[in-house]
């Protein structure tokens, strides 16, 4: 089975966002990057189906040349290859413009299965697997919580999928289809690896497919203006020691809020 | 003409849709009709609550491969009633039936999808649409480029069900009738199912004391316990935790996990991520302790103190226990 893992880097959680000068986004080379988390689970996932089932992983990124961060650590938990759509305009691309931009390179592999997570941890679309599932002409399923592989009787090449879906308020669902087919994966689908020395290793020597964006890419979600949220309430921050804080939040909860 | 997509399941509306419909209200401002849809089967009783809204049509499209939900059929049902109807925007609630057929709704119309937005804004006399970025540490206002319909999807609890106008008549319920062709439906659905029952009801907990990635590993789960416990609490979690298995799914307070609303929300290195604001945001009192002054959940918070909380903690069992 050749399996696709779309993966994303993103900035890290403990990042302190700081704005352009427009305010109309981030300063990117003040961000420090990691693999966003639920494409983690992603990779995972398609590692161990590899495991049972055979076949490769191949990790797919759109993004300017630091996304080779996150492709060598897939590569070195276990991915077998990689393609990256590189372009230093993808840095900032929408769910549509990544997917498209992947497109033309994912077509000519003919994966049997493509999982990503279920959304970024940046700019949380979460559009980016239906829309690539869409413009490659296979079905798909979201929020996925697990996954079953079709071995037919006999050996032979599997042909379809059954996977959970995770509804809301701890519902779930089972839905099957044909492969090809492309997944978005949830987080805490299963436990992850973390890459070992020989896995670093090994990843040197992987190959990485570099290939260039389609033209005439272009985004239709125009961000005019980034800034803080705000506040919904009036907090009242309370300071000093941990003994005096805690005193001092007792009392008001007591007092103030009537809560305890 | 702003669409409504409305999301039903049984016979059941969801109540977020109501929601989208205020939002869309909201949108139109009076200068623009706006009409509701819902898919499924049997929906005269959802179609007529819908009928109540100040709109200028419900409109229903039944069909048996609609019973369950797939994502195929309600594309192909949606793009079918886009066409027919050539609204300027198209609007749903944020649920995860939106986030499962909307992306691909918008690829297949080759329209701008604009999602889990907060607020409607202007922009140079054009909409705006505010939605979070970065997890919540960051708002967005985005313009829609392309042409018409723009989809949008609103966050689960960012415009008030109870703003609904409703009409001094019913509105006039027509069905639409739309053919979905044999193998138009790649995916075969199956029922619904409950994992093995909650055994926890956080809902009717009055006291919370939720846990995050700040508890930083398994062993300080006990911490939280303690101060759960100093607290009169019940001991909850964000997605991370569950995830790791650290505490019961069945504790994740979230979209993914329960709805709470309780007298008094502690969280406790909780950083405040959307997916799990939307789940305790009804919250009355909310305290959050977090070292991280600028994390998401001090602005929903109505005491916050910016500290480690392995310092915070314990001096707080101990203060409670006096």
């Amino acid at each position: 089975m050749k399996i696709a893992i779309c993966i994303k880097q993103v900035p890290t959680r403990e990042w302190q966002p700081r704005l352009n000068d427009a305010r109309t986004w981030i300063r990117e080379q003040d961000a420090s990057y990691e693999m966003n988390e639920p494409d983690a689970y992603a990779l995972e996932e398609g590692l161990r189906l590899r495991e049972k089932h055979g076949g490769e992983v191949v990790v797919c990124s759109a993004g300017p040349t630091r996304v080779q961060q996150v492709i060598r650590e897939a590569l070195a938990r276990g991915a077998d290859r990689a393609l990256h759509v590189e372009d230093d305009a993808l840095g900032a691309a929408d769910a549509f413009t990544a997917a498209a931009a992947l497109v033309p390179a994912m077509q000519e592999e003919q994966f049997d299965l493509i999982l990503t997570g279920l959304q970024s941890d940046d700019q949380g679309h979460a559009q980016f697997g239906p829309v690539l599932a869409e413009k490659l002409g296979v079905p798909h399923s979201t929020i996925i919580m697990e996954v079953l592989v079709d071995a037919p009787a006999g050996g032979g090449a599997a042909t379809g999928i059954r996977v959970k879906r995770e509804l809301e308020g701890g519902w779930f669902q089972h839905i099957a289809m044909p492969m090809p087919a492309l997944l978005t994966i949830q987080s805490g689908i299963n436990q992850l690896r973390y890459a070992t020395l020989k896995g670093i290793m090994a990843a040197k020597k992987k190959e990485i497919r570099k290939v260039a964006p389609p033209a005439g890419l272009s985004s239709r979600l125009k961000v005019v203006a980034l800034y803080a949220p705000q506040k919904s309430k009036q907090t009242v921050m309370i300071g000093g020691s941990s003994a005096e804080a805690a005193a001092e939040l007792v009392r008001r909860l007591r007092e103030e809020a009537r809560v305890l | 003409m702003i669409l409504v997509i409305a999301e039903q399941k049984d016979g059941k509306l969801n109540r977020a849709s109501w929601e989208a419909v205020a939002a869309a209200q909201q949108l139109a401002a009076g200068s623009m009709p706006v009409k509701l849809a819902v898919f499924g089967q049997s929906l005269s009783g959802v179609a007529g609550e819908l009928a109540a809204a100040a709109v200028a049509e419900v409109m229903t499209v039944e069909h048996d491969a609609l019973a369950l939900y797939t994502p195929d059929a309600f594309v192909h049902v949606a793009a079918a009633l886009i066409a027919q109807q050539s609204p300027q925007f198209v609007m749903l609630a944020h649920t995860y039936q939106t986030r499962d057929f909307a992306p691909t709704l918008a690829a297949r119309l080759d329209r701008a999808l604009v999602t889990d937005v907060v607020a409607l804004r202007q922009f140079n006399g054009q909409p705006a649409f505010a939605r979070p970025m970065f997890q919540g540490k960051l708002v967005a206002d985005v313009v829609l480029d392309g042409p018409a319909p723009h989809l949008v999807s609103v966050q689960i609890g960012a415009f008030r069900a109870d703003a609904v106008q409703k009409g001094s008549s019913a509105a006039p319920v027509t069905s639409a009738a739309i053919g979905i062709a044999a193998g138009v439906v790649r995916q075969t659905a199956e029922a619904p199912f409950q994992e093995a029952k909650q055994a926890v009801d956080l809902s009717q907990a009055e006291r919370i004391v939720a846990v995050g990635r700040g508890i930083k590993s398994q062993e300080n789960i006990a911490v939280a316990e303690q101060l759960a416990q100093a607290f009169g609490a019940e001991l909850a979690a964000s997605r991370p935790i569950c995830d790791n298995g650290w505490l019961p799914m069945e504790r994740q307070i979230g979209s993914s996990g329960q709805t709470v609303a309780p007298k008094l929300y502690v969280a406790v290195g909780i950083s405040g991520a959307i997916q799990h604001l939307v789940g305790m945001k009804g919250s009355r009192t909310i305290v959050a302790i977090n070292k991280d002054a600028e994390a998401p959940i001090f602005e929903i918070a109505d005491y916050g103190i910016t500290a480690d909380l392995f310092e915070v903690a314990p001096a707080l069992i101990a203060e409670l226990k006096k």
